[in-house]
């Protein structure tokens, strides 16, 4: 077999849009161990799917690395203690989808003792495929690019279903964000690790590393690092928002377009994972460490220090603000996550879940209300739509409480990557207006 | 000319004739007694009673034998009609109308973050469940306001919708689509509600609110009738039970029982009929009436807020409400 390892010429996908991406505050810092907090506040929910049962009691010990929740149904994983100290509370507690959910608050002892179960394993590569799902699933391993898809769900792909692509995605294309970057440059053996887990549970003969072409020095390292592995490509792709979103990813690397209408990768015979996601299962199969930290960039204009943080799952965000200098001006506006995907919050007693990749901290300088205007049809955001879709439409059917046009115009297709609106000369919110129109319609189906 | 008025003329009767005929031939049978149902009707096509319109509403009621009565927004009167249409016995129904069960607007209630999205509830309840400090308040984004089909809702200043009752015809509506279910339906013209339906503890609700119910049970303690129970830190009025005598309007600390009832009428003892039992006294919740055993007694008007106890008491029936006779 021809050797993959090359870079090929640049590929696209339709649309898209090109914000500053300031990756520049953060992308020289290395990643900085936080220093264990006081209290830990360890949601239930973290991932998509079922929310976890308690399985500890406010007054219990417990260890790092000890099951505290356990995952209800298929489509769900456990939630593991951060750190050792004692259950204080089992309650609801805030959480970044910005309502109050249940969460276990642990008094850290200081000592970060392991728990007994933890252990190292020689075996690894011997392992059977169901077998490594089943520590996967076990370490709470859920994808890590922000939308916690349970990991194990995406590689048991049902009967009739081959996937004979994995693509390992490390494209980071929203601004400010570099946890990603960080991570394959300071342990790129972990994320080849989890990379060749994968491949061994799903045997695919084909692998792609795909990083954007801004990042050169990660892309150098993971050629590098990868050796001569004539079945992994790195591939280095165009720098555009939203180059790393799964059907995107998809289409610029193996031309294949995921069915509209909650079609799946798995339908085209691939799975992407993120980065982050590959090295937590790394940890997970060889260390037996569950996923219980992460990489968090700390980031924007308004917070003094910008840093690349490991941060202990549950760790409230405002610990991360102090430890990066705090804010330079008043709060403007604190998003979890990306500038374009992420979440606003109003509090800073949220914790770090596993899907928090960043925190973006804008002064209020940055975040001036605009007034909305008449759309002038100038059709810009159609043609940034890389789901292909009408916004400018589905936004008049939201405006006017038309769902079943909306529908029918594949509102529910929206990946919600917020280019239209960010594109939108008239300032009109065009992600919230397709946001409400999808959550109407699907209430609607509910209903019937 | 002449040739002209002719042939206009012509093909003017020709046409009338073609039309004419073709009204005959192709006209559709339907029962007359369909369109007399629907002139009766409302016509709003409000869907409320379960069918897609009016017209589809009165094809049910003369073909199907659907309800008399399933025209909320018609009311008693469009019962009424229908069933006379109909030959059928019209049913009682009972009146609502609907009622915001939040009392805390831009000056009461505090606010989590600015809210600067697209300006409807629902799409707010999308970021983090609406601005409002308090999770089960009325976001006042209007959303009742643009689905009423009878104008009966407008926004006031304080940020809180109001419901026009003359308006409103209870159809249920804004019921429906208000995301916070912060409107509920009460029986038209009940006078004394509790507008809050918030569950948290007091101490949270007065974090938040000012005017918020706090869960004392106070107004459980004080009502004569057992119309109010807490529900999980909320009072809950039933309506079936209150017979307005305002007592809890006076009792509630965060003033947030109201009363719609403009005027209650106070108390009154006819000096003549009173024989000074005293029953009355003893039976007064508010310490209004007074005076020595055996000789007519008086009423304090200040303290007298008219829930007409004392009135139901009176062995002689000395004691009237304000004009009555």
């Amino acid at each position: 077999m021809r050797s993959l390892n090359t870079t090929r010429k640049v590929r696209h996908f339709r649309g898209g849009v090109h914000p500053q991406d300031r990756k520049d505050l953060s992308r020289d810092k290395a990643i900085e161990t936080l220093t264990l907090p006081q209290r830990l506040v360890v949601p239930l929910s973290q991932h998509i799917g079922a929310p976890c049962e308690p399985v500890v009691s406010p007054g219990d010990p417990v260890k790092k690395g000890q099951k505290i929740g356990e995952a209800k149904g298929f489509v769900s994983v456990p939630v593991h203690a951060p750190t050792s100290g004692e259950v204080l509370r089992v309650g609801n507690s805030p959480h970044p989808l910005g309502r109050l959910l249940p969460a276990v608050e642990i008094e850290s002892d200081g000592v970060d003792e392991w728990a007994d179960d933890i252990h190292c394993r020689e075996d690894s590569a011997s392992l059977s495929p169901d077998d490594l799902r089943g520590i996967i699933r076990e370490k709470g391993v859920v994808g890590m690019g922000g939308a916690t898809f349970p990991t194990h769900v995406k590689l048991s792909p049902p009967e009739g279903k081959a996937i004979d692509t994995l693509i390992i995605n490390g494209a980071e294309c929203e601004p400010y964000l570099t946890a990603d970057y960080r991570l394959m440059l300071e342990e790129p053996e972990k994320l080849i690790g989890g990379m060749r887990i994968m491949t061994a549970i799903l045997g695919v003969e084909r692998v792609f590393i795909a990083i954007e072409r801004n990042k050169s020095e990660a892309i150098e390292k993971m050629k590098k690092n990868l050796g001569n592995d004539p079945y992994v490509e790195v591939a280095a792709l165009e720098v555009k928002y939203p180059q790393g979103a799964e059907k995107q990813l998809i289409k610029t690397l193996v031309n294949r377009e995921v069915p509209s209408s909650g079609g799946l990768p798995m339908d085209v015979g691939v799975l992407v994972q993120n980065v982050g996601t590959a090295a937590a299962i790394d940890q997970a199969v060889r260390l037996g460490i569950p996923l219980i930290e992460r990489v968090v960039t700390v980031t924007g204009e308004g917070i003094r220090e910008p840093k690349n943080l490991r941060v202990r799952i549950g760790t409230p965000i405002g610990i991360l603000l102090e430890y990066c200098g705090g804010l330079t001006e008043g709060p403007g506006k604190l998003i979890l996550g990306g500038p374009m995907m992420g979440l606003s919050q109003h509090t800073t007693d949220v914790p770090v879940i596993k899907g928090t990749s960043g925190i973006v901290v804008l002064p209020p300088s940055q975040v001036q209300a605009e007034e909305t205007q008449a759309c002038i049809r100038c059709g810009t955001c159609v043609r940034v739509c890389p789901m292909n879709l009408l916004p400018n439409t589905l936004g008049v059917f939201a405006t006017r409480g038309l769902l079943e046009q909306a529908e029918k115009f594949y509102v529910l297709d929206c990946i919600e990557c917020g280019s239209c609106g960010f594109a939108c000369p008239a300032k009109i919110p065009l992600v919230h207006l397709i946001r409400y129109a999808k959550a109407e319609v699907l209430a609607k189906k509910n209903r019937s | 000319m002449i040739e002209a008025v002719l042939t206009l003329s012509g093909i003017g009767f020709l046409a009338s004739l073609g039309l004419g005929l073709a009204a005959k031939r192709f006209a559709v049978r339907q029962n007359p007694l369909i369109e007399k149902v629907e002139e009766v009707l409302p016509g709003v096509n409000c869907g409320v009673c379960g069918w897609a319109g009016c017209s589809a509403y009165a094809r049910a009621v003369v073909e199907e034998g659907a309800p008399a009565n399933a025209c909320i927004p018609g009311g008693q009167e469009a019962a009424r009609l229908v069933a006379e249409i109909m030959g059928v016995e019209a049913s009682q129904t009972e009146s609502y109308v609907a009622i915001v069960l939040c009392k805390g607007g831009t000056r009461e209630a505090k606010s989590r973050f600015e809210y600067r999205g697209v300006s409807d509830c629902k799409a707010a309840m999308l970021i983090a469940g609406g601005g409002k400090s308090c999770t089960y308040g009325c976001l006042g984004l209007g959303t009742c306001e643009r689905v009423c089909p009878f104008e009966a809702i407008r926004l006031a200043e304080n940020g809180l919708p109001a419901v026009d009752e003359e308006r409103c015809t209870g159809c249920g509506i804004c019921v429906t689509n208000c995301p916070k279910d912060v409107i509920r339906l009460a029986p038209r013209g009940m006078g004394i509600h509790v507008l809050c339906h918030s569950h948290d503890k007091g101490g949270q609700v007065k974090k938040v609110c000012t005017v918020g119910c706090i869960g004392c049970g106070a107004c459980v303690r004080i009502c004569p009738y057992e119309a109010l129970s807490l529900d999980d830190g909320l009072a809950v009025m039933d309506y079936s039970r209150c017979r307005e005598c305002g007592l809890c309007v006076d009792q509630c600390p965060t003033d947030n029982i109201t009363s719609l009832i403009q005027g209650q009428p106070k108390s009154h003892i006819n000096p003549d009929r009173c024989a000074g039992h005293a029953v009355c006294e003893a039976a007064c919740p508010v310490d209004a009436i007074s005076g020595e055993p055996g000789k007519p007694h008086v009423v304090d008007e200040n303290r007298c807020t008219g829930c007409r106890i004392c009135r139901s008491f009176c062995p002689v029936g000395a004691i009237t409400m304000g004009n009555e006779e």
